[in-house]
């Protein structure tokens, strides 16, 4: 008579080894339809039409009637659809007789493994049209390569998404290599649009400054108008070309609405430093923040605004000046245990 | 020695193909009631189908496949430096030209022919066959001829349990290779590529290309010959593609003729 004693250590499941939650396709179908019938009952209790009841709407919806104070976005209540929401998952490998679809399943690696196989055999190709030229004699070594423009490569979170599996820095590598590699050859260009697949568009940040235009009112007097900020402050500027040196801020005359000195040097520092002290005219509204930052603000303006009456040369040196630059410095906001931003409380050792 | 699993292979295939789909690896069953596989045919012509081919020696004509001159041609009697001859290759060495192995073709040519008709058998049987070989030259080259085959194909990195731990490394109830085919059995540092050991514990027969540097001991169907070459590793998959192909297409022809003369069942 055997007695066996199983103690509940070995019942203990491994919970974290599991690795992340696994939704099966039908429980993702079966959500995506409740989305459907849950976006349709929303747009009727919105009173807005069911059919073209876009995200947009939604997030609307939700936002109006589930008003929430948390600060963490992602703790709101949220309505999106099922596909954005549970990660894509591999759908079952292998048919009804137990055989794998993919060729490459025993690999482990099925998606990365095919994207080098498809590669490797890109560059093959590649070879083999060139030895078919350099036979005729047609070939020629800087003929047709590829046109990249501002591209880069995937970065390895893209790849790992694209292919729904994880690979490793090694494997990283390895594929930016044999792309280079392919990039290397002379007639790249036949497999140009699968190179183009693994590639994405850079926004372009472009250096250089948007000078405004330069525009001609009723009387033939040309101005230019521009915007500024600072901290908290927003300012727009009309610079006109009349030939006096007056100044208006928000209807009033500058020396009324800056007392200090200061402020008033901030204005007119643009127009002393290129030394066009007497010849615009400057309309300004300003809003926000304080007395300095106004201020600020309203120098940025005047300095943008300037740009469209000067010179390359010139619009260089106020750059260089530091004119054109906004500054970036807001209120460091106070955190909790300290009395301001930095300020510690006194510390006492007894 | 070589322990053949020719009768415990096809044994293990034929339950695979019954009404109900089970699968056992590690002893782990999964019944997959849900899903039912037409099946036109009864058991009994099922069976006709299988024994068939175990009647004749060579039913499916492997042998006219290759000769003893394309064989020469592709330069597969070249072994290896006598300094890395292997000591259980000897049996099989014609013998040593200039400190260089020369592979017996006689021997080889049986082996090959042992070796293709198993793959031959299995393939018939629906079994699937594991390519696999570690040289980076052939590595595209093995692949494609999986592809055109429908075979699979593990010329990359192996990972440590992917025969011995499937269950983890794939998902549970995953179907393991019925044959693994060697096109190299070194692996790059010139070891004994884990796969052999792997494919030995877990009872799946294994046919590999053995070089005159190799150990020809866990093979099940061995055939001594060069890996080394290009030309001798075009010939082998050219071989291995086109019994696997011939071997498929049969047993195609053998459903669609015993499919047209039985009288389909009132019940299945």
């Amino acid at each position: 008579m055997l007695i066996v004693c199983m103690s509940s250590a070995l019942h203990r499941k491994n919970l974290a080894a599991a690795g992340p939650e696994q939704f099966t396709a039908e429980f993702v179908k079966k959500q995506i339809d409740e989305f459907e019938v849950g976006k349709r009952h929303l747009a009727n209790m919105m009173g807005e039409d069911p059919e073209n009841f876009s995200q947009e709407d939604i997030d609307r919806s939700i936002a109006y009637l589930f008003p929430s104070g948390l600060f963490e976005k992602k703790a709101r209540p949220l309505m999106k659809h099922p596909d954005e929401i549970f990660p894509k998952q591999r759908a079952v490998q292998w048919g009804a007789d137990g055989r794998p679809f993919h060729f490459l399943f025993y690999t482990g690696k099925q998606s990365y493994y095919f994207l080098m196989h498809e590669l490797y055999g890109k560059l093959l190709n590649v070879e083999k049209h060139q030895d078919r030229l350099r036979a005729k004699g047609l070939f020629s070594s800087d003929a047709n390569s590829m046109s990249l423009g501002m591209s880069r490569w995937f970065t390895k979170e893209e790849l790992e998404v694209s292919l729904v599996e994880t690979i490793s820095t090694h494997d990283y590598t390895h594929f930016v290599q044999l792309m280079e590699r392919l990039l290397s050859m002379p007639y790249c260009s036949l497999e140009q649009q699968f190179i183009l697949q693994y590639r994405r568009q850079l926004e372009a940040q472009s250096m250089h400054q948007i000078v405004q235009p330069l525009q001609q009112d009723e009387k033939g007097v040309a101005y230019s108008s521009a915007e500024g900020l600072r901290k908290t402050s927003r300012s727009s500027v009309v610079l006109r070309d009349c030939g006096s040196g007056r100044v208006t801020v928000n209807g009033q005359d500058c020396h009324h609405y800056f007392s200090v000195l200061q402020d008033r040097e901030q204005l007119m520092f643009p127009l002393q430093f290129m030394g066009v002290l007497g010849r615009f005219d400057l309309k300004c509204t300003v809003s926000g923040g304080g007395r300095s930052s106004q201020a600020g603000a309203l120098r940025l303006a005047i300095s943008r605004a300037l740009l469209s009456f000067l010179s390359e040369k010139e619009g260089e040196a106020m750059r260089q000046a530091g004119l054109l630059t906004p500054d970036p410095r807001v209120r460091e906001r106070k955190k909790p245990g300290q009395e301001g931003a930095r300020r510690k409380y006194t510390w006492k050792k007894r | 020695m070589a322990f053949r699993a020719l009768t415990k292979g096809l044994f293990g295939l034929r339950h695979s193909r019954g009404v109900t789909v089970k699968y056992s690896c590690d002893g782990h069953f999964a019944t997959a009631a849900s899903i039912q596989s037409p099946q036109p045919q009864t058991d009994d012509v099922k069976e006709k189908i299988l024994q068939l081919p175990l009647k004749s020696p060579d039913y499916f004509r492997v042998s006219e496949l290759f000769s003893l001159k394309d064989l020469f041609n592709a330069r597969v009697h070249l072994g290896h430096k006598q300094g890395c001859r292997h000591r259980l290759m000897e049996p099989y060495l014609y013998g040593c030209r200039l400190d260089q192995d020369i592979i017996d073709l006689d021997q080889t040519m049986e082996h090959l022919q042992l070796a293709l008709n198993f793959t031959a058998h299995i393939a018939y049987r629906g079994g699937v066959i594991l390519f696999v070989s570690r040289r980076r030259q052939f590595c595209h080259l093995v692949e494609t001829t999986a592809k055109e085959c429908g075979e699979y194909a593990h010329t990359r990195y192996w990972q440590g349990g992917l025969l011995t731990n499937a269950n983890i490394q794939y998902s549970p109830g995953v179907r393991l290779p019925d044959l693994i085919v060697f096109l190299s059995t070194l692996n790059n540092v010139f070891q004994q590529h884990v796969a052999l050991r792997d494919a030995a514990k877990m009872n799946i027969p294994t046919v590999g290309v053995v070089d005159s540097n190799c150990n020809p001991s866990l093979v099940t169907y061995p055939i001594p010959g060069n890996d080394d070459t290009p030309v001798a590793v075009e010939l082998y998959c050219r071989l291995f593609k086109m019994t696997i192909n011939r071997a498929k297409d049969k047993r195609r022809q053998m459903e669609l003729l015993h499919g047209l003369f039985t009288p389909t069942p009132s019940s299945s």
